[in-house]
């Protein structure tokens, strides 16, 4: 192998993140003991530690790459997504933050058995929480994969899955939860600071934000930005495959209004022009009216995310957690549009590229190194791979302790051995942080063809449909049953993931390389597609009428079987919803070691 | 660990209390809500009926991306603070509440 043309700095700083991390895990390791401290870190979790910790977890490799390629080949519409992914997080503490809290269970799924005293329905909540878990995990291993064959140029892909992946399991089965929130907490303050201080020194040599942007002209306003003056900013010239500027920059752009482009590709020539001037803004419109509710209802309930309310002390350190992470997701997320707009202006061969890290993807990684001044160029290049290392890491992580923790707590400590000790589910914790890493691995290996966002996508679209609904109609409506939330859950949850893997497999039959061979049995679907915008982007974006579909079966459900509403209703819902002022709190979970409370 | 825990017939664990309180947590979420979805659904509504308007310059930005790039994120802060400081309140009125129901019935 050849690695003369290997960046040293980009190297360093990638070595210093992974080398940071066994580090801190083998150190926090030591003062994890009980099983709370591995489930839950202890219910002790400081709002500042929590806040950040979430945070870290949160923004994966799709943020801190994704966000930003996303911006640069779509536009305008690709920023609803950072901002879609931040406010999130509002719902989630208006409706859900603090009752999950108080209810005091280590996991989901025990949120769902205690609502409803159902063994049953915990089952079902595993099986979810596993499934969205594997969904998420694969983009991650990806991103791990390319990010490392793109620092060490010549690495085969599974190397980079394998090393990320065997760093995380070692810490999580070392330290549990408590050792991970330490970690991750650190690497978002790694993240902000590798997205933020290259874009300070971009903007200062390359022009302001606002300044960049307005180098794109819109369609009406030609005149007026070629009046300023145009000499003291670059641009190079863009490539055929890029999108127009007035396309680029206008809501309802290249993203959002594919079905309809598409739909009149195949009509008659003389037909086209007035079938897109008649339906394009209207189906753009529903198509970002359902990706915000897609992504506003999935991050409210991604079970990982979820999970780490359960470290907070109580129900008012939940909220403000739940805003602490607002405001630091909010103001990473004011970054990687900004690389978008630079790389468009300054980079623009990255659109020639194919997708993953050789297109627009790769922008936060290789903007710096444009430079004139070849070591800070090396040296900020260095910073954003150290950065990309730190995303997929703390997201892999999270995802492992939550799908870990369903695993030993919610399949061996309640399902197979409710009577074993909290020694033996300690054990089990580690076994099953093993078992999921390695299954995280195998699966990593063999996801490289597939689309980061599609991933990504898919997660969040079974999110939305199935663990928010749950949620949200839990804490507020007494008059739910067993039967209503498992029937719109799983309803909502298998039409969300149907919708998206249809649209999605044939897009997949499209592509040129190896899956254009394996999904080539679905290509006939395009031509139904091309006939049918309207149902492309009903499928494509599915959460805009899977959500009320989940809510709709849910209350219908519960009406028929009233019956089999829990007879302690009241105490449950005073549970979730009373100040803990009151003395009412009881943890659902308790581990009794030490002495009782 | 916790205070004296209540008891089975304290008012705390009546119909009224925990209708009320719901009732109460819900109301002010909901508004909050409305704040947050209103800019939501009406910022594509906006750009579908008034792309003029919002297609116009500030400081390079065109006032659509302004909106959803930069302001956004303050304008979620600040529902989110209100939130909650009213739920904070909120919850403070409710152990006044539950006290003064204590006494009432016994």
């Amino acid at each position: 192998m050849d690695f003369s043309h290997i960046d040293p700095w980009i190297l360093a700083f990638s070595a210093i993140t992974v080398v940071v991390t066994i580090v801190m895990g083998f150190r926090s390791a030591k003062s994890s003991k009980s099983a709370s401290d591995f489930f839950v870190a202890g219910r002790s979790v400081s709002v500042g530690w929590n806040a950040s910790a979430i945070s870290g977890e949160y923004l994966s490799a799709a943020s801190f790459m994704g966000i930003a390629g996303m911006v640069m080949s779509s536009g305008y519409d690709a920023l609803w997504y950072p901002v879609c992914y931040a406010c999130g997080y509002l719902f989630l503490l208006l409706f859900i933050a603090g009752p999950l809290r108080r209810f005091g269970a280590y996991t989901i799924p025990d949120f769902a058995e205690g609502r409803y005293d159902s063994p049953l329905f915990r089952r079902i909540a595993v099986c979810f929480v596993l499934f969205i878990g594997f969904f998420y995990t694969m983009p991650q291993m990806k991103g791990a994969g390319t990010t490392l064959a793109y620092i060490l140029p010549g690495l085969p892909y599974w190397v980079g899955v394998v090393a990320v992946g065997a760093v995380i399991t070692l810490n999580v089965a070392l330290g549990g939860m408590k050792s991970i929130t330490l970690i991750q907490a650190v690497q978002y303050w790694i993240k902000m600071f590798a997205i933020s201080v290259p874009v300070f020194v971009l903007l200062s040599l390359y022009g302001g934000y606002g300044k960049n942007l307005s180098l794109n002209q819109s369609a009406a306003q030609t005149a007026i930005v070629q009046s300023t003056d145009p000499a003291s900013l670059a641009r190079q010239p863009l490539p055929e495959k890029a999108p127009k500027d007035d396309a680029w920059l206008a809501p309802f752009g290249p993203l959002t209004t594919k079905a309809v482009k598409t739909a009149a590709d195949a009509l008659p020539a003389d037909q086209r022009e007035a079938f897109i001037k008649e339906n394009k803004k209207p189906y753009a419109l529903l198509y970002t009216f359902s990706l915000v509710v897609g992504l506003v209802c999935g991050t409210a309930g991604l079970p990982h995310i979820l999970v780490r309310f359960y470290t907070n002390p109580d129900g008012v350190a939940a909220k403000k957690t739940t805003m602490w992470v607002m405001i630091l997701i909010g103001i990473f997320y004011v970054f990687p549009p900004v690389f978008g707009v630079l790389g468009r202006n300054l980079m623009p061969s990255l659109y020639t590229g194919l997708a993953g890290v050789k297109g627009t993807d790769a922008v936060v990684l290789r903007l710096p190194t444009l430079m004139h001044n070849g070591v800070l160029g090396s040296i900020l290049s260095g910073i954003t791979c150290a950065g990309a290392f730190a995303a997929f890491m703390s997201t892999f992580s999270g995802l492992l302790v939550s799908m870990t923790g369903a695993l030993a707590h919610d399949v061996y400590g309640r399902m197979l051995r409710p009577n074993s000790t909290p020694e033996e589910r300690m054990t089990m914790f580690k076994w099953c942080a093993v078992l999921i890493g390695s299954i995280s691995v195998i699966l990593g290996c063999f996801v490289e063809p597939l689309e980061i966002t599609f991933m990504v996508g898919q997660a969040f679209a079974i999110a939305a449909a199935s663990y928010f609904p749950l949620l949200f109609m839990s804490v507020w409506w007494r008059g739910m049953t067993m039967k209503g939330a498992a029937t719109g859950m799983l309803a909502g949850g298998l039409c969300a993931l149907f919708a998206a893997a249809a649209t999605n497999v044939s897009n997949l039959s499209l592509d040129k390389g190896k899956m254009g061979e394996i999904f080539a049995g679905f290509a006939p679907f395009n031509k139904f597609w091309a006939a049918h915008p309207l149902l492309r982007i009903l499928c494509e974006q599915p959460a805009i009428w899977t959500v009320p579909l989940a809510i709709t079966l849910m209350i219908v459900v519960s009406k028929a079987t009233r019956k089999t509403v829990p007879t302690d209703v009241r105490m449950k819902m005073l549970v979730l919803h009373a100040p803990e002022a009151l003395g009412l709190k009881q943890e659902y979970i308790q581990e009794h070691q030490g002495p009782a409370h | 660990m916790s205070p004296i825990p209540p008891k089975e017939t304290d008012f705390i664990h009546s119909e009224e209390f925990l209708n009320g309180l719901m009732k109460r947590q819900l109301k002010l979420s909901i508004c909050c809500a409305s704040a947050f979805l209103l800019v939501l659904f009406g910022l594509p509504l906006l750009n579908y009926l008034a792309p003029d308007f919002m297609a116009q310059r500030v400081a390079g930005f065109t006032l659509s991306w302004l909106v959803l790039g930069v302001l956004f994120f303050p304008y979620v802060w600040i529902i989110a603070r209100i939130f909650i400081t009213r739920s904070m309140a909120l919850e403070n009125a409710e152990v006044g509440n539950a006290a003064e129901g204590n006494k009432r019935k016994n």
